[in-house]
């Protein structure tokens, strides 16, 4: 018999406790984007200032809502009032906000940002009405930043394990079935359907079969797994459970990066507390299902995303690709069938184990069912992380949700390094699988970075081509040696050092890097170049024409200046400038030696901030100086 | 100079005799000595009973393990696409002329090593830099010194 409703029981009684207790909570967010932005300073405060005032309350450390750009956020719970939330919280704001409310009762509504209750309380607005989660559909992040990670029991207390113990009860084959019919697609990327790899894997010969999370999230300016798993790591345990249960796999391995060190933290801890509750081991909540997990330390390559290089890397060799087939579903881990999942993917699968294939189904469109996490950032007023129905449209996501940009937009780059950039005209795009891969993008993994008119696509290009020509494995010549040929020719024209013939010379190797390289990595690597090239062509003639770069970014065809007139003298661009190349006495302007510049940036970050004038260093364009 | 011997032998005496142990031992050696070093890959090549030239195959192909000891405190700046466009390959840059080193290298009185690395996944709060394990957030060249000031 299962004791699962004795867990839950339990869970319950101490979620409910910590809400229906007399003591005020302070939620923290302290994942590593919370972090960054100095929530362990906060968390000090936060600690001394109840302790000096007597105030009893209780700090609940959680995850991230997504809304990083507000971070550190603090949210408080108190006097039977709804959860309110503030942003951008400083320890001298923490300090007033606490002894406001929780001394004088004074909820300081001018400096929240939204409560978390049904209807308007004392002139604050919901927070779910707040322009960046309006329109968003939160399944996959639905626990992010109102659980700690940390305490298994607030998870299950939130309905969690529950798609666990009904898969339990069903076949492997109707649970299959169930995930088949949500179509629930990889989110890894490539969007294959999930219960389609699950069944080779299934039907595959063999008893000893394997599972593994892809937790390696190698994508630069992407990090919805490793906001997930920091916010509600059971939520992706919970699903690799029951993929377990479905493919008949009795051991997992998590393959994460070991740049993640407070998500792999973060999972050790919430197995050792599986443990505890019988939901990982032998003879899970006392059914005939065993399944153990390992965690195994991603070792710095990007390449190892794929899942060939990845099961390489598993078993102690370098992360190289092979072909296929065989498919690791068929011939993976050992030899043995092995099933490779995203983080997302295993995340999404208990809510459609819990609320049924029909439920997942109202969200999205036809063959894009259901929702993708992205990571919406780079030049864009709200960065943070986010998720909607698939089938959004780009513009959506970039205006609704994230406020634009502060200067004209230029372009979204999908898909990370093996994505494309998409431009303006063409935002009315639904994420969709197909619909990114007409415009000659792709989905990838759900990084969405926003370019403005202080990007330089040429640039981005050159980044991204220069990002995976370092990390090609090195197996086959088209990337091992194309993508550095290619990196060569980008450099020439970020550069002004080639003329147009340098442009058709690089359309020309990416398209043969991208028909002849063995796997995904250099298959698609020429994608950021070859959308550049297709929407932004006029800027890559202007580098290699004009040699002018319309960005200002490209250093060679740059150059720095000092406007007179708003040069007030007060040499602080003199005290930061490293070569001398700016000199001038107090109080009169300075003047600026072009060539004893090296363009570091110190003098204009300064003038822009510390200055008393301000902006009076401008870049300019090499021909304009 | 410390004889490291004794050290590298307690960690490999925790794995059993298994080629997919080879990764996590490097981690676990560099976690312990700050880097791997040609004593850790003899002995690791005697315990596991494959050759050296494998272990360095192995080690060399992931950015995360180097062959040279590491300082007091470790900067990481990132790289990834959001710091890029928001100026991280300037930010390296200040850092080398600061050091004089390069990334991969560790300054003279062992203070520092520089390191660059992909990307550390807080996108939103670009420009970002790693300081053993403090994570900073909208940094810039000005602010750089401020923060390197914190550590000795």
């Amino acid at each position: 018999m299962s004791n699962f409703k004795e867990i839950v029981t339990k869970s319950k009684k101490d979620w409910d406790g910590l809400f229906n207790s007399e003591v005020p909570l302070i939620f923290l967010g302290t994942a590593s984007c919370g972090i960054a932005s100095g929530a362990k300073d906060v968390k000090e405060t936060i600690l001394n200032t109840i302790e000096k005032n007597k105030i009893e309350a209780r700090l609940v450390e959680v995850g991230c809502i997504g809304t990083c750009y507000l971070e550190p956020l603090m949210d408080i719970s108190a006097f039977g009032n709804p959860r309110i939330s503030y942003g951008n919280v400083n320890p001298k704001m923490a300090e007033k906000i606490i002894k406001k409310y929780l001394l004088d009762k004074d909820t300081f509504s001018q400096a929240a940002l939204g409560h978390f209750g049904e209807e308007s309380f004392d002139g604050i607005p919901s927070f779910f009405d707040h322009p960046m989660l309006k329109h968003q559909v939160r399944i996959v992040l639905n626990n992010c930043g109102f659980v700690d990670p940390n305490n298994i029991n607030h998870y299950i207390a939130r309905d969690g394990y529950r798609g666990l113990e009904k898969a339990l009860q069903l076949s492997p084959d109707e649970v299959l079935e169930e995930v088949a019919d949500s179509g629930l697609r990889g989110r890894g990327g490539a969007g294959f359907p999930a219960a389609k790899k699950w069944r080779i894997c299934r039907e595959a010969p063999g008893d000893a079969k394997y599972l593994i999370c892809n937790a390696d999230e190698g994508d630069p300016g992407a990090y919805m797994n490793r906001l997930l798993i920091e916010s509600d790591p059971h939520a992706v345990l919970e699903g690799m459970l029951i993929a377990a249960y479905a493919i008949g796999a009795s051991n997992g391995f998590i393959y994460i990066r070991a740049e993640y060190p407070l998500a792999i933290k973060r999972l050790k801890n919430a197995i050792d507390q599986m443990e505890e509750k019988g939901l990982i081991g032998d003879n899970i909540l006392n059914s005939d299902f065993s399944f153990n997990i390992k965690i195994k330390e991603g070792a710095g390559a990007f390449v190892c995303g794929e899942e060939t290089a990845l099961i390489h890397s598993i078993e102690g060799e370098r992360g190289m690709p092979r072909t296929r087939p065989p498919f690791p579903a068929v011939s993976g881990l050992y030899g043995k069938p092995t099933v490779i999942n995203n983080v997302e993917t295993l995340g999404t699968v208990a809510q459609i184990i819990r609320n049924g294939s029909e439920w997942y189904r109202q969200y999205g469109v036809e063959g894009n069912y259901g929702t993708k996490t992205f990571s919406l950032v780079g030049k864009i007023r709200r960065a943070g992380l986010i998720e909607v129905p698939l089938g959004t449209p780009l513009r959506k996501i970039i205006y609704d949700i994230g406020g634009g940009t502060q200067k004209d937009f230029k372009a979204v780059q999908t898909g990370g390094p093996s994505g494309g950039c998409v431009p303006e005209e063409l935002l009315d795009t639904p994420v969709t699988y197909e619909d990114l891969a007409a415009v000659g993008s792709i989905m990838g993994s759900g990084g969405l970075i926003v370019m403005d008119a202080d990007t330089c696509v040429v640039d981005v290009a050159r980044y991204f081509l220069d990002f995976i020509q370092k990390e090609s494995c090195g197996k086959c010549t088209p990337c091992r040696v194309g993508t550095r040929h290619m990196v060569e020719v980008l450099e020439k024209i970020c550069n002004g050092k080639v003329d147009a013939k340098g442009l058709d010379e690089l359309e020309s190797l990416a398209q043969m890097v991208k028909s002849t390289s063995l796997c995904g990595l250099g298959q698609r690597a020429p994608n950021p170049v070859l959308t550049t090239l297709r929407y932004f062509r006029p800027e890559y003639v202007q580098h290699v024409v004009d040699k002018y770069c319309p960005a200002l970014v490209c250093r060679e065809l740059i150059e720095y200046s000092v406007v007179p007139e708003k040069c007030t003298g007060c040499q602080r661009c003199v005290s930061v400038c490293p070569t001398g190349a700016i000199t001038g006495p107090r109080s009169e302007p300075h003047n600026l030696d072009v060539s004893k510049c090296i363009k570091c940036r110190a003098c204009y970050e300064i003038c822009r901030f510390d200055a008393i004038a301000g902006n009076a260093i401008v870049i300019g364009s090499r021909e304009e100086a | 100079m410390e004889n490291l011997s004794p050290r590298i032998d307690d960690v490999l005496g925790k794995y059993s005799v298994e080629a997919s142990n080879l990764i996590p031992m490097l981690q676990d050696i560099q976690g312990e000595l700050g880097y791997i070093s040609p004593a850790a890959v003899e002995k690791i090549a005697d315990y596991l009973k494959i050759t050296e030239n494998k272990i360095y195959g192995v080690a060399s192909f992931y950015s995360q393990f180097r062959f040279t000891p590491r300082g007091r405190h470790s900067i990481s700046v990132c790289l990834g696409t959001a710091c890029h466009v928001r100026g991280g390959a300037i930010l390296l840059e200040t850092l080398e002329r600061e050091l004089e080193i390069i990334p991969g290298e560790c300054t003279e009185d062992m203070r520092f090593d520089l390191n660059r690395v992909a990307c550390l996944g807080c996108c939103a709060m670009a420009l970002v830099l790693k300081v053993d394990e403090d994570v900073y957030g909208n940094v810039n060249v000005i602010k750089l010194k401020e923060i390197l000031d914190k550590y000795e």
